[in-house]
């Protein structure tokens, strides 16, 4: 699960992680007040900004042509109008597609001088089962630009989960950061910190991008987190309440959270060919089988291994919701599940939502010769594909002609 | 004869009271496979199906049955502890099946079993096959949630991150008259007990096994760890497929650990490998059976 800039910030900030000082809202009159305030607390400048789950906000345009999701602004009237234009409209960066994410909320926050940009990210490195801690003097741009150039510009240290982060492994990160003085001694607290937060929280991932340092109100060097992007492990949400209502709906698809409700696993892609199967790596098989026939897939949907005929019917209205799709693929292997319940489940939903569209079944498996009876006694047109192949061939074949 | 387990490997199944647990129980039970023993904390004393024994802790079901491998199919909150507790037991395989295991539960799981000499096998994985001589290869080792009946003994090794798409490989195996020696499903998560180079390494020395097939997906580099190791030391023709090719960047394909992240762990890296490790590469999921049997003949 992705949380927005201003909750990771929160979050951060819980766990020792110096921000600079800021506030969500939801109104341009609410920007204003907010800058007024940071303005009013010393702040040189303020920054308006976006608060969607993709990256590329200061460079994206919004549809009513603004260009921008992030602004710096000098005045609170100025907030208040970089504010107005953006709250409501569409932002597109090359991170959300051309259908772009609403802007509902914006992060007010105080834009301090900055004197060099760096980068830092706690993940977990899957070739070990470890947690990494990334870092590089290469801030404020894109990382795997950085690792695909520059890779020894990258430093790395991993953490030994049974003893934690020790403070010399943030030492030696600070140090190849290149931090000084107060800035080190202030690095090293905030890369624990950061370390605490990707621990405590579940995170998949947290990176700080820009890690900025900064001059701190009493004249010192100071080292901040200026953005922020968490991203939470799913798996460990039911331990974690109250970063689950962290969840904003709004950035999800409608038709991935109706699917969730039904414990389906459903990705929307932008294929005309809809495709239901049975378990992830098959289902991964069946979009790009359907690829290699000259077909593009619609969605990704794992009905999973014990699939209901409630599932199979919630699952066939979740297809046939995206107007893209121009037919079906059902693709089940029953190794312990009954092929028999799969094909009742695909006749009554057939039935039940009136299906027009080509419908492509390859069934395989147990109870098969019974599943394959019950689909051609039905008096609907279904098309039998005996292998995989001959399967995917046909429902190409329907769609492409 | 066969890697991890044979017929005659004592099972033990953590979980076993559960709906899940007992109704895979009774699935190997009828496979023809040693369950020896159940473990339900607090239902020790108690007889699953009337016949096998229920005991309150894992060290106690080893030392009263000879279990050497356990099949957890408990919850993901307590499957950390309940690997653990089959480490601690000193078995020889666990094999955890459960979905949805909390990335750092497991992160502390790996790190816990650093020197230990139990295996794990999984988590979020299909578990483990090893072909019965009997009818539909019935008196074989089933640890999991495999369809038996698909299996043939025979002497092709199958390691496969998916469970379906294991499925899928057996059944060509099996339908074109050609059987296997073991199979195993190391599981969909991003931190695992066993990865594909492990299981290959020992396909590659089990006289049993001539021909491996090995299905891997989207996301970490496992497969092209294992295809190097293959470049280098392999003495057994194997046939490969990838899935997830059409899969967009940054979305998780059911499989937690299914996910192209910062244009790392792409279907094209993972073929491109294989390829060059002389692995001969399935170019459909219908294929991968065909594949092998052409470099075998």
């Amino acid at each position: 699960m992705n949380i927005h800039e201003y909750q990771a910030k929160e979050l951060l900030k819980r766990h020792g992680v110096g921000v600079p000082p800021g506030e969500v809202t939801d109104s341009a009159e609410g920007a204003r007040k907010l800058a007024e305030g940071l303005f009013a607390k010393g702040a040189g400048l303020a920054v308006v900004k976006s608060q969607i789950h993709a990256g590329g906000r200061g460079k994206g345009t919004f549809k009513s042509g603004f260009q921008g999701g992030v602004k710096l602004c000098k005045t609170a009237d100025d907030v208040y109008e970089k504010a107005k234009a953006m709250l409501g409209n569409v932002l597109v960066t090359k991170q959300t597609g051309p259908e772009g994410r609403l802007v509902s909320k914006l992060l007010i926050a105080a834009a301090p001088d900055i004197k060099k940009e760096l980068y830092l990210a706690v993940l977990l490195d899957r070739n070990n089962g470890r947690p990494l801690i990334m870092a590089s003097t290469e801030g404020g741009v894109d990382i795997e630009e950085v690792a695909a150039h520059t890779p020894e510009k990258i430093v790395k240290e991993h953490v030994d989960p049974a003893v934690g982060i020790m403070p010399y492994q943030a030492r030696k990160v600070a140090a190849a950061l290149g931090l000084k003085g107060d800035a080190f001694s202030s690095g090293v607290k905030l890369i624990i910190a950061v370390y605490e937060t990707w621990w405590k929280s579940d995170a998949a991932m947290v990176e700080i991008n820009p890690l900025c340092i900064i001059t701190g109100p009493d004249g010192k060097d100071l080292v901040v987190a200026v953005d922020a992007k968490i991203s939470l492990d799913d798996n460990a949400l039911y331990r974690h309440p109250d970063l689950q209502a962290m969840r904003d709906l709004a950035e999800e698809s409608p038709l991935e959270i109706e699917a969730s409700r039904f414990s389906l696993n459903y990705i929307k892609l932008d294929g005309s060919i809809a495709c239901l199967v049975n378990g992830a790596g098959l289902a991964m098989a069946t979009m790009d089988i359907i690829q290699h026939y000259g077909g593009e897939p619609a969605n990704f949907l794992d009905v999973g291994g014990g699939a209901s005929k409630d599932q199979v019917s919630a699952a066939f209205k979740i297809i046939l919701s995206d107007p893209n799709v121009k037919a079906i693929f059902v693709n089940i292997f029953g190794g312990i599940m009954d092929c028999n319940v799969i094909a009742t489940g695909i006749v009554e939903a057939v039935k039940e939502t009136g299906l027009k569209l080509p419908l492509i079944v390859r069934l395989e498996g147990n109870n098969v010769l019974a599943g394959k009876a019950t689909l051609q006694n039905s008096g609907l047109t279904i098309i039998s594909g005996d292998t995989m192949s001959d399967a995917a061939k046909k429902v190409v074949k329907s769609v492409v002609g | 004869m066969a890697i991890l387990v044979t017929p005659q490997t004592k099972i033990l199944v953590q979980g076993i009271t559960g709906s899940f647990g007992a109704r895979h129980t009774q699935l190997s039970l009828s496979y023809g496979s040693q369950v020896v023993a159940g473990v339900t904390p607090g239902k020790g004393g108690q007889f699953f199906e009337g016949k096998v024994p229920i005991f309150d802790t894992v060290a106690e079901a080893v030392k009263v049955t000879g279990a050497t491998a356990s099949a957890i199919f408990v919850p993901p909150p307590f499957a950390a502890d309940a690997i653990l507790e089959a480490v601690d037991a000193d078995l020889d395989l666990a094999v955890c099946i459960t979905e949805g295991i909390p990335v750092i539960d497991m992160v502390r799981v790996k790190r816990a079993m650093e020197g230990k000499r139990t295996r794990l096998i999984g988590p979020n994985c299909p578990g483990i096959v090893t072909p019965g001589e009997g009818k539909d290869s019935h008196g074989g080792c089933r640890i999991g949630i495999a369809p038996g009946y698909i299996h043939k003994r025979g002497n092709i090794g199958v390691v496969s991150r998916s469970g379906t798409l294991t499925y899928e490989a057996v059944f060509q195996l099996t339908s074109r008259g050609v059987g296997q020696s073991t199979c195993v499903g190391i599981g969909g998560d991003p931190v695992n007990g066993t990865s594909h180079l492990d299981v290959i390494k020992l396909f590659m020395s089990d006289p049993d096994t001539h021909g491996i097939i090995m299905i891997g997906e989207i996301g970490g580099s496992a497969e092209e760890e294992a295809a190097e190791w293959i470049r280098v030391n392999g003495t057994k023709p194997v046939a490969g497929f990838i899935a997830g090719a059409t899969a967009p960047p940054g979305r998780r394909m059911g499989h937690a650990g299914a996910i192209v992240s910062g244009g790392k762990g792409t279907a094209a890296a993972k073929i491109e490998a294989f390829h060059a490790a002389g692995i001969g590469v399935a170019t459909t999921p219908s294929e991968m059976a065909d594949t092998l049997l052409k470099l075998m003949r």
